[in-house]
């Protein structure tokens, strides 16, 4: 048999020709268990493929490095936790940089400040040499320029050689050009005293400008990291060890990076379950809320499915590891949350144009101000004014509210629903999900459970119920029929003995029999009995046409040729079904329910949930046309299914919910993605995403009044009818103030809560 | 309007001609994706105050692999963003980040930054 083998890449550090490259490439092909290496030079990377059981990706690194070179750890295979804790060192050093900065900025600043003022005061200027003041002011402005505001200067001239503008650029200009002005009046006041101007220098503006910026950007770090939280927290859930039973049934904690598929791993209570599995051994009650948002724990026995990063509450039992690493429920729920993040909303791509020519686009304006301060304003003042309204243009214009307006909900927004168990796909799901006024429900498995339960046991007088219910489930423990599983989950409620039942035999299409305390027990339908020689009493009969009536499946029951009892078997509605309905309604949104079922039944269960317009005996395939149908009333509907019949009528929707960690399928064609299988994440998704485009509209709308107002105001428009200027420093104090205010915005949604 | 009212109008006009043609009109680096051996196109692109090469020529169908090596600690290019793929990645500093993506139709796709300044484009043929 061949042997599995498994691929990995290596980035390979050191390499300085194509010699080092086919060195490296020896040095891996023989390592034991490598059957092929291959280095790419110009990529700087090795593709190996290996034998698992023979080498591991630390073999494969001991291998280069023994050859003398270095492997680079590769973002995309380090897990997700590891990555993001890397991207958060960093982010913490890039914080505390970035508060020193600020830090010196405004001390110097402070001392800056008072000194410029001085002018104010003729009696002290008379004593101070003008000259010398301001060569100190220039040796105090130098580390504020070339310390705190340095990564300004130094990003505007890197964006400038790539052309491409960015907000660095503004505030580089701006404080570039009031710099320069600076030092040239004092260097050659000559120069501008035989012009008849004031030597006048702006160290205070630079300082300040740049001590303000700097206080915005303190302000938004901090408040960005906040944005991703709830992402952070999913991640972080994800357990770092499982304990594997070995072939000897020795149990051994391993790091969960080493877990591999058909591996069985042991859980106790009160820990994480590892990774995704199928349980081989024991039961317990789970606490998915993590993956699903569902406060109640889950009971689990063997068979069922279990997910990593979910607790187990009750017992400890083992399971099969199914799923490792990427493939596993959490895994795919942190890419989809990420995906989301990345995507754009539709909201936002007028925001995008903006922005793409925004920065040059201010620029030209600002440079126009200054031509038209210079040439229209008194000729004494006419330098400094066209510079200072240069200045004050360029800093307010900064668009960095307008960029974060829309992202920072996005991200705020799709972790908070991670939480909740509401998948969103996208932002434009998420923008869809704000327009509609139309939910269809399709009502298997959204408005009811989506499995047959008993609703009724009905006996004749004399007949003990309880006994008989033990009687039945004995029976019906044997079958695998759905209607025999339902039978059973109901005796099991009820709780009693676990009785023994003998000569089973199933009849095909009808029922089932055996022997239980040593009498023949018949259950199934009217026919079984028929066959079997027993009769049904008249009151039995009435019974069953009552339990017909109302589009419940009836099952009879005979013990030792007497008709004794009957069962009613129905889908039946979720507990929390009419609630979220009524709550959907409340939001202004009309309910509508689709079901193959016939109209009696149709209408029944509408009138429990408190549906008024229904659609009764929609064929699968007639799903999406019913969608379309509403569409076609000029409604915009979100359409919520189950069932991989669905997946047509999801695409069809404006926005399409699946609903259960359902079928793949489903999820696909669906916009969002409930993880609860029941209505309240449809109230969720709707409530968030109403609450999410609220923000983004209130974040656009501030940052475009900001930008599109305040340019003319720091251009001087005002100047001529009111004498109103925009002093620079106002103009950075407002531009800092701008994003953290959008920012704080976004981060309301966090405190988003439907319960 | 006296001489250096015309001097400071000409210049300003001649600068603000400047800039606009500068970012906007002139000609852009580009480069096509080298294919390794495995099929996959493989782009190495150095974030430093804009996407170098910053317009990709990319064959549709075939994965894509975008190494973005970020050569600089500006908070401008820390975000990356290329909506059409739905990614969104942080981008180290000093650091290389691999963005992979599989272009199934052709046309041409911008990535930018997180602020939608800095500006690239995937040109998928
Ligand atoms: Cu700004």
């Amino acid at each position: 048999m061949e042997p599995v083998t498994k691929t990995e890449t290596l980035d390979i550090e050191g390499m300085t020709c194509a010699s080092c490259a086919s060195f490296v490439e020896k040095s891996l092909s023989r390592t034991p268990g490598v059957q092929r290496a291959m280095v790419n030079f110009a990529t700087e990377k090795a593709t190996v493929d290996y034998v698992p059981t023979q080498a591991s990706p630390a073999t494969l690194k001991e291998a280069v490095i023994n050859a003398g070179y270095g492997v680079v750890e590769r973002a995309p295979d380090t897990s997700a936790a590891e990555r993001s804790a890397e991207i958060d060192r960093q982010k913490a050093v890039a914080y505390q940089k970035l508060k020193r900065r600020f830090g010196v900025a405004v001390g110097l600043a402070l001392i800056i400040m008072p000194l410029s003022m001085l002018m104010l005061w003729p009696a002290i200027m008379q004593r101070i040499n003008m000259q010398w003041l301001n060569y100190a002011l220039l040796l105090l402005t130098l580390p504020v320029l070339l310390y705190c505001g340095r990564e300004f200067y130094v990003s505007a001239w890197n964006g400038f050689k790539h052309r491409a503008a960015n907000m660095d650029t503004l505030i580089a200009v701006g404080t570039g050009a009031a710099f320069l002005y600076s030092l040239a009046a004092t260097v050659v006041p000559g120069f501008f005293t035989s012009r008849g101007l004031m030597p006048e220098v702006y160290y205070d503006t630079t300082a300040t400008i740049i001590a303000l910026i700097l206080l915005g950007k303190v302000l938004e770090l901090r408040a960005k990291t906040q944005t991703s939280a709830a992402m952070r927290s999913l991640i972080g859930l994800q357990a770092k060890t499982a304990r594997v039973v070995r072939p000897d049934g020795a149990e051994v904690d391993v790091p969960i990076e080493q877990v591999q598929l058909g591996d069985l791993v042991v859980v106790r209570p009160g820990e994480k379950v590892a990774t995704d599995g199928l349980i081989t051994e024991g039961s317990s009650a789970l606490d998915e809320a993590m993956l699903t948002g569902e406060s109640l724990p889950v009971q689990k026995q063997v068979g069922d499915p279990v997910f990593g990063a979910t607790l187990n509450k009750t017992g400890s039992f083992r399971f099969r590891v199914t799923k490792v690493g990427a493939d596993t429920m959490l895994s795919q729920i942190v890419k989809l949350v990420e995906d989301a993040q990345g995507s754009r909303a539709p909201i936002q791509r007028l925001a995008d144009k903006v922005s793409a020519i925004f920065v040059p686009t201010v620029v030209v304006i600002a440079i126009l101000t200054f031509v038209l301060w210079f040439d229209l304003a008194p000729a004494g003042t006419r330098l400094p004014l066209a510079l200072v309204n240069f200045v004050a243009v360029l800093i307010i214009a900064c668009p960095c509210a307008l960029g974060l307006a829309t992202p920072t909900a996005i991200m705020v927004s799709t972790g908070k629903g991670a939480e909740h168990g509401v998948l969103i796909r996208n932002a434009e799901a998420l923008e869809k999900a704000y327009q509609v006024n139309t939910v269809l429900l399709d009502k298997t498995g959204t408005i009811t459970k989506g499995e047959p339960s008993v609703t009724d046991f009905w006996t004749l007088p004399g007949q003990e119920a309880g006994q008989l219910l033990q009687v039945v489930a004995a029976v019906e423990r044997q079958s695998e029929h759905p209607l025999a599983e339902a039978v059973v989950r109901h005796a099991e409620a009820q709780g009693g003995a676990n009785l023994p039942a003998t000569g089973f035999r199933a009849v095909e299409g009808k029922g089932a029999a055996a022997t239980v305390n040593g009498q023949v027990v018949l259950i199934g339908n009217r026919r079984l009995l028929a066959d079997e020689g027993v009769s049904l009493s008249p009151t039995l009969i009435t019974q069953a046409e009552q339990l017909l009536g109302q589009a419940k499946t009836v099952l009879y029951i005979a013990v030792a040729g007497q008709a004794v009892g009957l069962i009613g078997v129905a889908d039946t509605v979720r507990a929390t079904s009419a609630a979220a309905i009524k709550k959907l309604q409340a939001l202004g949104i009309e309910v509508v329910m689709m079901t193959g079922d016939n109209a009696e039944t149709a209408a029944q269960v509408a009138g429990q949930v408190g549906i008024t317009r229904y659609f009764a005996e929609v064929l699968p395939a007639d799903k999406a046309g019913k969608v379309k149908e509403l569409q076609a009333e000029g409604r915009t509907v979100a359409m919520v299914g189950d069932g991989i019949n669905d997946a047509p009528a999801l695409a069809q929707a404006d926005i399409g919910l699946a609903i259960g960690s359902g079928t793949d399928v489903a999820m696909e064609a669906a916009g969002i993605t409930l993880m609860r299988s029941d209505l309240g994440g449809v109230v969720t998704a709707i409530e968030l995403s109403r609450q999410t485009i609220r923000t983004i509209k209130q974040n656009l709308f501030f940052a475009f009044v900001y930008n599109t107002l305040g340019i003319p105001v720091a251009a001087g428009l005002l100047y001529p009818f009111f004498g109103i200027l925009l002093s620079p420093m106002l103009a950075a104090g407002a531009m800092a103030l701008s994003s953290v205010s959008v920012l704080t915005n976004s981060l309301r949604l966090r405190s988003f809560n439907n319960h | 309007m006296d001489t250096p009212a015309i001097m400071v109008t000409v210049i300003g006009l001649a600068l603000a001609g400047f800039v606009l043609w500068y970012f906007f009109f002139s000609a852009r680096q580009t480069a096509n994706a080298v294919s390794s051996s495995s099929g996959v196109q493989e782009v190495a692109i150095t974030v430093k105050g804009g996407y170098s090469p910053d317009v990709i020529e990319v064959e549709r169908g075939k994965p894509v692999q975008l190494s973005f090596y970020r050569d600089e600690e500006n908070s401008c290019s820390e975000e990356l963003l290329m909506p059409d793929f739905s990614i969104r990645r942080d981008l180290p500093a000093f650091k290389t980040t691999l963005v992979e993506l599989l272009p199934k139709e052709a046309g041409t796709f911008t990535f930018t930054c997180g602020m939608g300044m800095l500006r690239g484009s995937l040109v998928v043929k």
